[in-house]
């Protein structure tokens, strides 16, 4: 927020807040009735951040920036505001809510509760991708914590117990984390005439030239390191990075699929998310200095992800570890930034990693959203089978959605003219020159993914079709007008990603040019 | 124009994997038609780029489109071609029309089939005219797949298995080529991804060294280079005729274009002498003219000993990719252009060869084990399939006359200016060629072993079912080609040396 920020006179990042939550109000006491006003409510609520996507700001700044004193002794207020990082968040999480709303059709269960939980979820991923205020966006991160938890918990499969615990558990103790490093910035920040700050512009501009880390040392003792992990950590649980993503593959796995999609589809970015906004600006040296392990940490996330994909026998746990694999070239992406490198060429190549990671982003929640999609058909049609061997020759049955699923799994593979393939690339481009160790094991993990995901071709469309899947029914025409727009825009960003990238690269040079980390 | 090609392709993939949406009916018939058309279409444009490229002032790559594609990246949609993409694509068109020709017979899921055919066709049209390193990368990568479904879905003998194990030499290849790419870009800090633009940046010799070996080797990995061969015979063997005939004929040339396009023209200076020599071994260059020659001599000797016929022509492949390789390290004119020339001839005779086993001769006698080839007397009972494979056989030892004499003569000339002992071995290999084509002739159509009475009874009751005329036109489209190629080469010499010496004068000196 360096010069003015635009401000716009309609409050349209409330509205697009609050429209969820009027949305979960009303589904509740709709009962049967629930989905169709969830699916009103999120369709409407897409509608809302695409006009924020194409309002945006051309310079990359933020834009429709709202800001009101909310509780000025404390330092917090009610900021707004969005770029092309978090306008682009906005669209992907309304697209997931909405495919995930759209799968959801068989909820016999409290409808009314299932969904008013989905859309309140869906008010905090709004909300937090468009806080500018620590206090502020950790409400809205907490609250979609708290429907995650009670969807998996009253919605999912056999062993949700300790699975939704272990899941509230370790982002609970992330957010403790996040919540014990900012209320220490706010105590250094304080000043004989003003309070301490919460303001992410704020504390950013404060760290950029230095001072924070001479004010926390002066106020707490050489502990600035420390505040660092501390976030990083909260953020890394919700990703998840190797070694804190055992919470992952139960929580994916017993979700109901449509919840999982949300949890991978657009929670998983939170995480992302937060490192850009919030940790990488307030702690660019102390990330800098640690930067070697969190590059290994990345890799490893990288690695390991596909290498235990490739051990699973459980689609959904196959997939959880992919979406580990595939977060885990965001996390290659961001922390190879911390590299020291200068000149155009670095620029170039850090511009690349950047928008590559953004891109990422977007692609891995659209793709991975559809593969759990398609997993919960899978389970529908059968009975709730989801073992890799229990499926066999699909093709036969069920052409379309074998070949519709065809073309998400080979998204996910990185398959060039589908939509994960750009975002990879310009991940590996970029990080090539900043560390090209890392950059050069992680290509391992490329060729474990595409191993991982032609085995599950192989065995779910292949080969003879067990009793169970004779009578599969191929897709109805609702999934079919359902996948089509989804199908449609892998292919889209896939060959044009420019429709993305043009508005996202502003942004990515515009935080660049900010972000300090020597 | 020569873009057409492209789009042509993709549209009739498109319209094939539509079919059944639009044609409730009638629909194998239609989709083998509409593959036709396309192909055909697709031909039809190569030929005409061709012929408009003919002419003396065609020397470097010709502009075909470019647009900004990701602009803030430098990615260009940027299509071209020289005299190598011509013949490259002209060979691709006519692989194409075969292809079609000879899967006339496919009934299963007829118009998947053709989807991913012209997908695969459409990928490999696009590398040989990409210009543009990503762009070329995505067209690469796009091939793998169709390959893998053709084989998976359609094949035979471990299928499964053979599709796998392609798919992922085919994408360890594409990690090493993009590793080297990349770091390319790291290193001349350019901000295009254009091969013209990346190949000015004068890259220090230093990570040339170590930068060509690896892009060198990842697109040699699908030219079939000894060691990393072994996904090729077995590839071949389990795919449909005429994934065999694509495999062979245009996929395996996507690798060794790359390692001409990009590998070689990219980093020159990585072939330069170590300083060092270890047993007469003193650059990347003498490591793979060495491997190729391994690669010519190895192939053909396992080709002598198959007891399965589509094994013979899968490891002959091999033998006579290493022709292309060995011309390519050649580095001099003559030399590499008879590796194009080799590329050209080899795409037409492999498809030729494989044709005539897998579709003509396997589809009627239902084996293609030697041994029990040798006692159904072929040559009386299969005249047409005998002659075919005889003219073919010749033109595969390199008899002249056909495209194969002059293609490897010219490597081996070229070669002979650099190393005698590299013609010396590469011959051995000429003659084990010729035996191994000689004892396949023999023992499939003129063998006078006498079966088994029980089975001379059960195998002698029927005819075998007649020719067909998807197979006739097949087969004269193809003699055709390589017999003009071979008595008239001038026709695609007079575009392969402009294009080969701008290429070399690049950077090789």
């Amino acid at each position: 927020m360096n010069g003015s920020p635009m401000t716009s006179g309609f409050p349209i990042l409330t509205l697009l807040t609050v429209l969820p939550l009027v949305g979960a109000a009303i589904a509740l006491w709709s009962g049967k009735h629930a989905r169709g006003v969830a699916l009103i409510t999120t369709i409407a609520s897409l509608a809302l951040a695409l006009a924020v996507w194409i309002h945006l700001s051309p310079s990359g700044t933020m834009s429709m920036v709202e800001q009101h004193p909310w509780a000025p002794s404390l330092g917090i207020e009610y900021h707004l505001g969005v770029d092309g990082l978090s306008a682009l968040m906005l669209v992907l999480s309304a697209i997931v809510t909405l495919m995930s709303v759209d799968a959801a059709n068989r909820v016999h269960h409290q409808p009314g509760l299932y969904f008013a939980l989905v859309l309140v979820l869906e008010a905090g991923l709004f909300g937090s991708f468009t806080a500018l205020n620590f206090f502020h966006w950790f409400l809205f991160w907490e609250l979609s914590l708290i429907p995650a938890f009670f969807l998996i918990k009253l919605w999912g499969g056999a062993r949700r117990g300790p699975a939704a615990t272990q899941f509230f558990v370790y982002t609970m103790a992330g957010s403790v984390a996040l919540l014990l490093a900012f209320l220490a910035l706010f105590v250094a920040t304080k000043t004989a005439d003003t309070p301490g700050s919460m303001d992410f512009a704020r504390l950013s501009f404060l760290a950029s030239t230095g001072v924070l880390e001479k004010m926390v040392t002066a106020h707490l003792g050489p502990v600035m390191l420390w505040l660092a992990i501390g976030v990083l950590a909260g953020f890394a649980v919700k990703v998840p990075m190797i070694p804190f993503h055992t919470w992952l593959p139960a929580a994916y796995a017993e979700a109901p699929s449509p919840v999982t999609m949300l949890l991978t589809g657009a929670m998983s970015k939170m995480g992302v998310y937060g490192l850009l906004r919030i940790a990488i600006p307030i702690f660019g040296p102390q990330i800098a200095q640690i930067r070697t392990p969190l590059l290994i940490l990345a890799v490893a996330t990288v690695v390991m992800g596909a290498w235990a994909a490739a051990a699973q026998k459980d689609l959904k746990r196959v997939f959880a570890y992919s979406s580990v694999n595939h977060l885990g070239y965001c996390l290659l992406g961001i922390f190879a930034l911390a590299v020291p490198a200068v000149g155009s060429a670095a620029q170039a190549s850090q511009a690349a990693a950047l928008n590559g990671v953004i891109l990422q982003m977007f692609n891995h929640g659209v793709t991975a959203a559809a593969l759990f999609w398609f997993v919960a058909m899978l389970q529908q049609r059968t009975g709730g089978h989801r073992g890799i061997d229990q499926f066999g020759g699909l093709r036969k049955p069920a052409p379309v959605l074998a070949g519709l699923m065809g073309i998400v799994l080979f998204s996910s593979l990185g398959l060039p003219g589908l939509n994960g393939f750009v975002g990879e690339f310009l991940i590996f481009r970029g990080v090539f020159s900043l560390a090209w160790v890392a950059a050069t094991v992680s290509v391992l993990g490329l060729l474990v993914t595409a191993a991982v995901i032609l085995t599950v071709i192989q065995k779910v469309f292949s080969g003879p079709v067990p009793e169970h899947c004779v009578n599969f029914p191929d897709l109805y025409h609702g999934e079919r007008l359902a996948m089509a727009p989804v199908i449609g825009l892998m292919l889209l960003i896939g060959i044009l990603p420019q429709l993305i990238v043009q508005s996202v690269n502003p942004t990515v040079v515009n935080l660049l040019a900010h972000w300090r980390f020597f | 124009m020569l873009a057409w090609t492209i789009y042509l392709s993709f549209a009739g993939a498109l319209l094939e994997a539509m079919l059944p949406a639009l044609l409730p009916k009638g629909r194998n018939a239609a989709a083998r038609w509409l593959a036709l058309a396309v192909a055909v279409a697709g031909l039809a444009v190569a030929v005409v780029g061709f012929i408009a490229g003919m002419g003396p002032n065609q020397v470097g790559p010709v502009v075909i489109v470019d647009v900004p594609w990701v602009p803030s990246m430098g990615i260009h949609y940027l299509l071209a071609a020289d005299g190598i993409s011509r013949v490259l694509v002209l060979l691709t068109g006519l692989a194409a029309v075969a292809g079609v020709l000879f899967s006339w017979n496919i009934e299963l899921r007829t118009n998947e089939f053709f989807a991913f055919f012209l997908a695969l066709i459409g990928g490999v049209y696009g590398v040989f005219l990409s210009f543009d390193l990503f762009l070329l990368f995505v067209f690469y990568e796009i091939a793998i797949v169709p390959k893998y479904f053709l084989i998976a879905i359609w094949g035979s003998t471990r299928r499964e298995y053979a599709a796998m194990k392609l798919a992922l030499y085919s994408f360890a290849g594409s990690a090493m080529v993009l590793i080297g790419l990349l770091a390319a870009y790291a290193t001349a800090g350019s901000h295009s991804t254009g091969l013209v633009a990346l190949g000015h940046a004068n890259l220090p010799v230093s990570f040339q060294m170590w930068a060509f070996p690896l892009v060198f080797v990842g697109f040699a990995i699908l030219a079939g280079m000894w060691p990393f061969h072994t996904w090729a015979p077995t590839g071949h063997v389990a795919a449909p005729t005429a994934a065999s005939m694509l495999l062979a004929g245009v996929v395996m040339k996507l690798g060794a274009y790359g390692c001409l396009r990009v590998a070689i023209a990219l980093f020159p200076r990585g072939l330069d002498p170590w300083g060092v020599s270890f047993i007469g071994i003193g650059s990347w260059r003498d490591v793979f003219a060495i491997l190729a020659i391994v690669g010519i001599v190895y192939g053909a000797l396992v080709a002598l000993v198959q007891t399965d016929f589509k094994f013979v022509i899968g490891y002959s492949s091999v033998s006579h990719m290493g022709f292309v390789l060995l011309g390519l390290m050649t580095l001099n004119q003559i030399g590499v252009t008879g590796a194009v020339l080799q590329m050209f001839s080899h795409g037409i005779l492999a498809g030729l060869l494989f044709a005539i086993v897998g579709r003509i001769v396997y589809e009627r006698t239902h084996t293609r084990q030697l041994a029990e080839l040798e006692t159904m007397h072929l040559s009386k009972r299969m005249p047409f399939a005998a002659g075919a494979f005889v003219i073919a056989g010749m033109a595969s030892m390199g008899l002249p006359g056909f495209s194969g004499f002059v293609a490897e003569l010219q490597v081996l000339v070229g070669a002979w200016t650099v190393n005698h002992w590299w013609v010396a071995a590469a011959g051995v290999g000429i003659v084990v060629g010729v035996a191994y084509t000689w004892r396949a002739m023999q023992k499939a159509f003129f063998s006078d072993a006498l079966p088994a009475a029980h089975v001379l009874e059960k195998e002698h009751s029927h005819p075998f079912a007649a020719i067909t005329w998807p197979e006739v036109t097949g087969v004269v489209l193809l003699v055709g080609v390589s017999l003009f190629v071979g008595l008239y080469p001038k026709i695609l010499l007079d575009q392969i040396e402009p294009a080969v010496k701008a290429l070399l004068a690049g950077g090789v000196q």
